[in-house]
């Protein structure tokens, strides 16, 4: 059975995003003559979207999680199905809203704590109340501000 | 042994998903052009407001209770079924998709490697809330209209714990005084009201009622079937909105092959063939599809296939609601090719047209407007673009000289080139339609 078995179908004609993954450096110029030399094709998808089923990309709004380096603007691929544990970064569900934080456990009593020190920890005083909405796999984050934003008008 | 899963309050669920705000309140959700009401949380229900409420009715009892009330989003709602079907795929042997919310289980010999069936039906539904939020409700039984009905009974009783499995006679008599004939699925309104009639008021009634009884009141085989089924005895294809005395929420076909198909071409015309039957049903009932799944089947009893065993794409149509087969059909094609494995002997396949409403809702607008179009895509326009009299002549031409007399060649349309759904000039309201979260980059959740 193959790793990840993509039935997504966002819209026909949408190609899934595969990278070429080369065993040398390849030459300029086309035709490549690296093309022999192909491994095969990266789905960056087997990376961002482990369980497909239950992961969701989510974007990323203000500086509270700066410090693990998560910024305004970056992509998320947040999982449902993983349980959340101690120092994993979460989605968590806090009066209704969504929010990233990371999940800490102090002793008996468990924190969702903002890495910047300008936002205020939250304490989960009754568990009951806290929701993780998932577990934070991974971030994309975009070193060139604005191509993202771009990518995604460029897709309207 | 066949277990139904069915979402509740599917489009209300995919809502609060990603808005949890709305948890434990009343919301709505309208259909297209914001006309009626098609998917009420519970707390709406105990409101009083029911399925097909016109908004502008209700609209002042919505106000005074403070509901919530979203536009549909069926670009959400089919990627969240997507998700829920591929899991179903993933967990049992074999799966049959009946709508975007409801699938039922083949759970034949299962009890053998799963120990009890009701733990397991409990480990799926946990399964499902656990990927994508959505709470479901599980009924396990040894037919297809009983799990239907135990399903019933799951969701109208919160105390079963969201499952509700008829292992042995006795509880499978109990389950059937629990439901009202009416109920029954297949039961339409006119047959209820004809059973009533005859004093028989619970689906318990029913299944003592003789086969030639059943035969000759409730349209020959088809309701003979139904009978058995109630009886605990499983009838193979048993389709009982066969007889399209009932407009169904959702359409589907699908069939086993007579030989295993490996080539991608026969697969894609026994597709074909299903979804032009499926869109026929459609245009016959006088309604458009916002949805498309098409599913394929591997034979899960062959020693060296791998699960899954199913593979599906659920697809809301970039171009919007349609009723034409040949629309369908290009989509339907470039999602095959998505399922497509290569090396793979596929058994069964199957297509499921969802989100129905009547056509004409909101088109007025378009009376000098060219019809969905998508600008600079000259494909799409050739292809996407509804030919309702060509539809009509080909229903007239099969009704007369038989099913199949004249069907669509364009089996082997190229896909639709890409391009998210650009809101059609005609698409009229949509006042509260929510983002469609899981399906445009621009439109994710966004986390502080």
């Amino acid at each position: 059975m193959k790793d990840v078995d993509i039935i997504a179908v966002p819209e026909p004609g949408s190609e899934r995003f595969l990278l070429p993954l080369f065993s040398y450096l390849v030459p300029a110029g086309f035709p490549s003559p690296a093309t022999d030399h192909l491994e095969g094709l990266f789905d960056l998808n087997r990376l961002l979207l482990r369980h497909p089923d239950a992961t969701y990309l989510l974007r990323v709004s203000g500086e509270s999680m700066a410090g693990a380096e998560i910024h305004a603007g970056d992509l998320l691929a947040v999982d449902k199905h993983l349980e959340a544990d101690h120092n994993h970064i979460v989605v968590a569900v806090v009066h209704g809203e969504c929010t990233v934080k990371r999940l800490v456990r102090e002793g008996q009593k468990w924190w969702l704590k903002p890495e910047n020190p300008a936002y205020q920890p939250y304490e989960i005083t009754d568990t009951d109340e806290l929701r993780i909405w998932g577990v934070v796999t991974h971030v994309v984050h975009e070193l060139i501000p604005g191509k993202l934003t771009a990518l995604i008008q460029s897709l309207d | 042994m066949f277990g139904l899963v069915d979402c509740n309050n599917f489009y209300v669920s995919c809502e609060r998903v990603f808005q949890p705000r709305y948890e434990g309140r009343p919301v709505v959700v309208l259909s297209n052009n914001d006309g009626n009401i098609i998917s009420r949380s519970a707390e709406a229900k105990a409101l009083g407001l029911r399925m097909g409420d016109p908004y502008f009715q209700v609209k002042p009892l919505l106000q005074q209770h403070n509901v919530t009330v979203f536009s549909s989003n069926y670009a959400l709602y089919g990627d969240m079924s997507r998700r829920v079907m591929w899991y179903l795929g993933q967990s049992a042997p074999g799966v049959e998709i009946y709508s975007i919310d409801e699938a039922f289980l083949d759970l034949a010999g299962m009890e053998k490697h799963l120990g009890s069936l009701d733990a397991f039906a409990r480990k799926i539904r946990a399964g499902v809330k656990a990927r994508t939020g959505i709470p479901t409700c599980v009924g396990v039984a040894p037919t297809k209209t009983l799990a239907k009905l135990a399903n019933r009974i799951a969701k109208k009783n919160p105390d079963l714990g969201g499952v509700l499995y008829l292992d042995n006679a006795a509880r499978r008599a109990w389950a059937l005084g629990q439901v009202a004939v009416g109920d029954v699925w297949g039961i339409g309104r006119q047959y209820a009201q004809k059973l009533t009639a005859a004093g028989i008021d619970t689906a318990a009634d029913l299944a003592r009622v003789s086969d030639t009884w059943a035969r000759k009141h409730l349209g020959g085989v088809v309701g003979a079937r139904l009978v058995q089924e109630l009886q605990g005895r499983p009838c193979a294809g048993l389709h009982p909105s066969e007889d399209g005395t009932l407009a169904r929420q959702s359409i589907s076909c699908s069939r086993t092959f007579g030989r295993p198909l490996a080539a991608f071409a026969d697969v894609q015309a026994a597709v074909a063939s299903f979804l032009s039957r499926a869109a026929e049903k459609l245009r016959r009932q006088n309604d458009t599809a916002h949805v498309l799944t098409v599913y394929l089947s591997k034979n899960r009893f062959a020693t060296n296939v791998l699960p899954p065993f199913s593979r599906s794409a659920t697809l809301t149509l970039p171009s919007g609601p349609t009723a034409d087969t040949t629309v369908l059909l290009s989509y339907a094609r470039a999602m095959l090719s998505r399922l497509w494995e290569p090396g793979t002997l596929y058994h069964k396949a199957g297509v499921v047209l969802d989100g129905l409403e009547p056509p004409g809702t909101g088109q007025q607008l378009s009376l000098f407007e060219k019809p969905a179009s998508i600008p600079n895509k000259r494909e799409e326009k050739s292809l996407k673009v509804d030919r309702p009299g060509l539809m009509a002549s080909l229903d007239a031409l099969n009704q007369r000289f038989g099913r199949g007399t004249v069907r669509v060649a364009s089996t082997v349309l190229p896909p639709a080139p890409g391009g998210r759904p650009v809101p059609a000039p005609w698409e009229g309201k949509a006042q509260w339609r929510s983002p469609a979260y899981t399906t445009r980059l621009e439109d994710l959740l966004i986390v502080r």
